[in-house]
């Protein structure tokens, strides 16, 4: 089954956003609320999600720590960070103004 | 992800991939959980591999990790070929240890700023001109009174510290008590506060205790000696220490890092100059000047002033000199005030030995560099066995960069271990050449911390010597052409090419090694063959001393008395020993004005010349009436100077003193020629006078001081040291033993610095050897090894063996032959920069540059024998199945 699939470079963006809604989630978690939040239109790859994740990691815009859950697995939860929130505000602005320049190329072309 | 998070990760990898695993498994089992095919799960998470490393390179520091990842690797790579490792981790060693001994040794005694405020403004006054011999000479000692006025007209540009020659004397500190040495120093009263110092305990003496001439006994302890003699006792303020017939009062103890002023002596106590017995003697230079120059003052208009201060003093005393040639007086005024930077102290240990330390440093650097290209070879030849190796990981995508750091951390690795060594090596051989520099009972004290000075220059060495070696094999291995590599051929030219001028280059530099040290144990031999013109062997020098002297009769009493002691033939006296001081005065031969040259003198005892086996060639030796003024005995330079080789017996001169007091002497006997006070110096015009001295009056001095010489048979002459110290003390309480060593002793110290100098040659000239002939073999072993085909083939056609080993040493004996050549030019073009250390020897006698290149020769005959026996033994039967 074919999905839409994410936008080039929109995965950062994508994570962010879930991560800004929700604070502690973990891999898992953040793949199926992008699947849901856009209503099964976009679709995460598990094999570019976690190099995503860890490199935001890696530039302090998220967190993450092992914690267990109810049935004593542990998982790794990611959170946001002052600079991930500010990291968010500038790709939602660079989106927006790119989306917008796109739709006014549609339009007019 | 924190910076100091990922350098941790790097050092924790099996943690960290554990952890990636375990994040992807719990996504997993999340997918699962939440209905997911298993199979489809583990499908869309693609290759895990990739996707664990691209997560673990996340979270580590990328250039940190690949350094441990090469220092593992380069730590097997050197544990799997242990032989070539320690071959190049020992010469390594060796050489960096050497270099930083030497580097250790120049830093104490060069570099090393003075522990005192304002070390980089000091500078010591001298003068230079001509000696009595003509040759131009620095001269550093100045009268107390003289300096007094130099003070005084520096005063606003410079303030001027009178700090005197260490010596070492005796002292005691009760009377009665046995005598000890000590090593003193006269400081004027304001050094202390100069230069900055506090004391350790009590107070230092100040410019209040260093005014009127004997007035102030006081005392300061170095705070080394303090520990050393009274172990940091607090009860020795106020105690009392007799010096040279005066008791100081002990009122401090000095600052625990200053020793005083001069690097390589190590000063005891510290006394006021106004205490110096010679604190008013214009003729009596006994004193350095150092001044500490205001900042922003320009020094050639202070040299310009203090020069005419200093000449103006000068002359006026000229004036009075009655007794010397007025040529002499001209050369004498004619000595110019010098200014030197003295940061670092001033002493003579270090005009020793500033040319013998520079030249060890050169000798030791090229055998640096020639550890340093041995191990390039070796690398090189093992850079071709890896050459699949390097295709390999330049064939998966390694940069160039990578590969390059991939063998110099090996070779860093390599650098740092022999650096190690090295610095232990050096701990050791440093203090061990100091204690080598002086005669072995005074030897030179000084201080060798092993601080960040060290530190850094070991830490330089060590990166320039990977450097050095490690880069070039480095670059080639990582310029590998994994097409040619991997199809197992070579591209042999460049690396061969290389070996070979490696190899001449090593060779000159040895050459230039063994040249140097066979220059410098030429020089100490003929040194120490010198004819001294006495038997030195089994002579006991027992210097003694009266406090208030005591008659002729009472020294000869002794005399008879130590005769009887048994295995002694032969006893006489003398004002001290030859080899040990001087006493000159201008001659004057008919009433004639003083000469030019100088005559010298010692006193000696009717059968001194027996004792000494030195034979009269005409006249005879004293008797107990004879005395000075009265009677001389003169050596042929003698006769031929002033006599112009007349038959002297029976003649007249007269001994003039500066001040035109001329003592008459008549000759009775001559002899020949011997050494008097330097072996180094040309054999001096030397009249022997009677021990039992007049005075202006007629009357018998009664000596206080002079040295008893005994002659011993069939025992080593400091086996009686103990008998005899019993005996004076016995026979007359009045005789103190201030010191007893062998007259070979005092010859053996003439040529102490040529003899360290020699022998440290020699061993650097050893290890060039060694490691050259070394770097031959292994180049030599790679090549046959590399050729091993060709030779099979060549020898199954028939060819000889003398052409085998042609063949095989063709190219090596060229590399020699131009390195030998190169060498040669290299020493010839120095040797005039050694010319000043050397003695008798004649740098460019066809000898010695003969041998050097006879030793180079048999030694890379020797070096090449297993390479070419091995040539020889190639079967070519198995040789060429193997193909």
């Amino acid at each position: 089954m074919k999905h839409a699939g994410t936008l080039q470079g929109s995965l950062d963006l994508l994570a962010l956003k879930i991560l800004s809604r929700q604070p502690k989630l973990h891999g898992y978690a953040i793949l199926t609320a992008i699947k849901v939040c856009s209503g099964d239109a976009l679709n995460a790859e598990v094999g570019s999600l976690y190099p995503a994740l860890h490199r935001m990691e890696k530039d302090g815009w998220i967190r993450a720590e092992w914690a267990e859950r109810e049935d004593g697995r542990r998982m790794r939860f990611y959170q946001l960070t002052p600079a991930g929130r500010k990291q968010l505000a500038a790709e939602e602005a660079r989106w927006h103004s790119v989306s917008s320049a796109i739709n006014r190329l549609l339009r007019e072309a | 992800m924190s910076l100091w998070q990922r350098v941790e990760n790097v050092f924790r990898r099996e943690r960290l991939i554990r952890e990636i695993d375990e994040e992807f498994e719990s996504h997993l089992e999340a997918a699962m959980a939440a209905g997911e095919d298993p199979r489809e799960a583990r499908r869309t998470f693609g290759p895990q591999l990739r996707l664990r490393e691209q997560s673990h390179d996340q979270r580590v520091v990328a250039w940190l990790d690949a350094l441990r990842a090469d220092v593992v690797f380069g730590w097997r790579q050197l544990l799997k070929r242990k032989i070539a490792t320690t071959a190049a981790i020992l010469s390594l060693a060796l050489a960096i240890g050497a270099c930083t001994s030497v580097f250790r040794l120049i830093d104490a005694l060069f570099l090393r700023p003075l522990p005192v405020a304002h070390a980089e403004r000091l500078y010591a006054l001298a003068r230079q001109g001509p000696d009595d011999l003509g040759v131009l000479r620095i001269f550093d000692g100045f009268a107390h009174p003289n300096f007094t006025r130099l003070r005084a007209a520096a005063k606003g540009q410079a303030e001027l510290v009178a700090a005197s020659f260490i010596h070492r004397t005796d002292l005691t500190y009760a009377t009665g008590n046995e005598m000890e040495k000590g090593y003193v120093q006269f400081l004027s009263g304001t050094a202390f506060p100069l230069f900055g110092l506090q004391p350790s305990l009590g107070r230092l003496f100040t410019a209040e205790d260093d005014g009127t001439p004997g007035a102030h006994p006081y005392a300061v302890l170095s705070y080394n000696y303090w520990s050393r003699r009274f172990a940091n006792d607090p009860g020795v303020l106020g105690r009392s220490v007799h010096i040279g017939g005066k008791v100081f009062q002990i009122i401090g103890v000095g600052p625990v890092s200053f020793t005083g002023t001069e690097p390589g002596n190590i000063t005891d106590i510290f006394l006021p100059a106004s205490m110096n017995p010679d604190v008013v003697r214009e003729d009596n230079r006994w004193l350095r000047a150092l001044a500490i120059v205001q900042p922003g003052v320009s020094l050639e208009p202070l040299r310009a002033r203090l020069d005419a201060v200093s000449l103006q003093f000068e002359t006026e005393r000229a004036k009075g000199f009655a007794g010397m040639s007025p040529h002499n007086i001209e050369m004498f005024l004619q000595r110019k005030l010098l200014l030197q930077p003295a940061a670092a102290g001033i002493s003579r240990l270090q005009d020793d030995y500033r040319r013998p330390l520079v030249w060890l440093g050169v000798l030791v650097a090229l055998v640096l560099l020639i550890a340093c290209f041995n191990v390039a070879n070796l690398m090189t030849a093992q850079a071709a066995s890896r050459a699949r190796e390097m295709a390999l990981r330049v064939s998966i995508g390694a940069g160039r960069a990578r590969l390059v750091q991939l063998v110099l951390v090996e070779n860093a690795m390599l650098a740092l271990f022999a650096a190690a060594l090295g610095a232990l090596f050096s701990s050791w051989a440093a203090p061990f050449v100091v204690s080598h520099i002086n005669p072995p009972g005074n030897p030179a004290r000084l201080l060798l911390p092993g601080d960040w000075r060290i530190f850094v220059f070991g830490a330089l060495l060590t990166l320039v010597v990977t450097l050095l070696f490690g880069l070039s094999p480095a670059l080639r291995a990582s310029a590998i052409q994994p097409v040619t590599a991997l199809r197992g051929g070579e591209e042999p030219h460049a690396r061969q090419r290389s070996m070979y001028a490696l190899i001449a280059a090593q060779v000159a530099f040895c050459f230039v090694v063994l040249f140097f040290a066979g220059l410098f144990v030429a020089t100490f031999r003929h040194l120490s063959n010198q004819p001294l013109g006495f038997d030195a062997g089994n002579l006991l020098l027992l210097e003694t001393y009266t406090p208030h002297g005591q008659s002729p009769q009472a020294w000869s009493q002794m005399a008879e008395t130590l005769r009887t002691v048994p295995g002694v033939t032969d006893v006489a006296i003398a004002g001290w020993p030859l080899l040990s001081g001087g006493w000159a005065g201008s001659i004057s031969v008919n009433a004639a004005p003083p000469t030019d040259t100088l005559g010298w003198f010692v006193t000696i005892s009717p059968g001194w010349l027996g004792a000494m086996r030195m034979h009269l060639l005409a006249g005879r030796d004293f008797h107990a009436s004879d005395s000075f003024p009265g009677q001389a005995i003169v050596n042929q330079t003698f006769v031929r100077t002033f006599f112009h080789g007349a038959d002297p017996i029976g003649r007249t001169f007269e001994k003039v003193n500066p001040a035109g007091r001329r003592q008459l002497c008549q000759v009775i006997g001559v002899v020949p020629d011997a050494a008097y006070s330097n072996l180094h110096d040309p054999i001096r015009p030397v009249a022997y006078v009677p021990f039992r001295q007049l005075d202006e009056k007629g009357a018998i001095n009664p000596p206080e001081g002079g040295t008893f010489l005994l002659r011993t048979v069939g025992l080593p002459p400091l086996s009686l040291s103990t008998t005899l110290r019993r005996l004076i003390a016995q026979t007359n309480p009045a005789y103190r033993v201030t010191n007893l060593q062998t007259e070979q002793e005092l010859v053996d110290n003439q040529a102490i610095r040529e003899r360290l100098l020699a022998l440290l040659a020699m061993f650097f000239a050893t290890i060039a050897l060694l490691l050259a002939a070394i770097g031959l073999y292994g180049v030599l072993h790679y090549s046959v090894l590399r050729r091993e085909r060709e030779i099979g083939i060549r020898l199954s056609l028939g060819a000889s063996l003398g052409s085998i080993a042609r063949l095989v040493t063709a190219r090596i004996s060229k590399s020699v032959f131009a390195g030998a050549a190169a060498g040669i030019t290299l020493g010839m073009a120095s040797v005039r920069y050694v010319q000043t250390l050397l003695f008798g020897v004649k740098a460019t006698a066809p000898e010695m540059l003969l041998a050097p290149a006879l030793v180079l020769l048999i030694a890379a005959l020797l070096a090449a024998l297993p390479a070419v026996l091995r040539a020889a033994r190639i079967d070519p039967t198995t040789m060429l199945r193997a193909e």
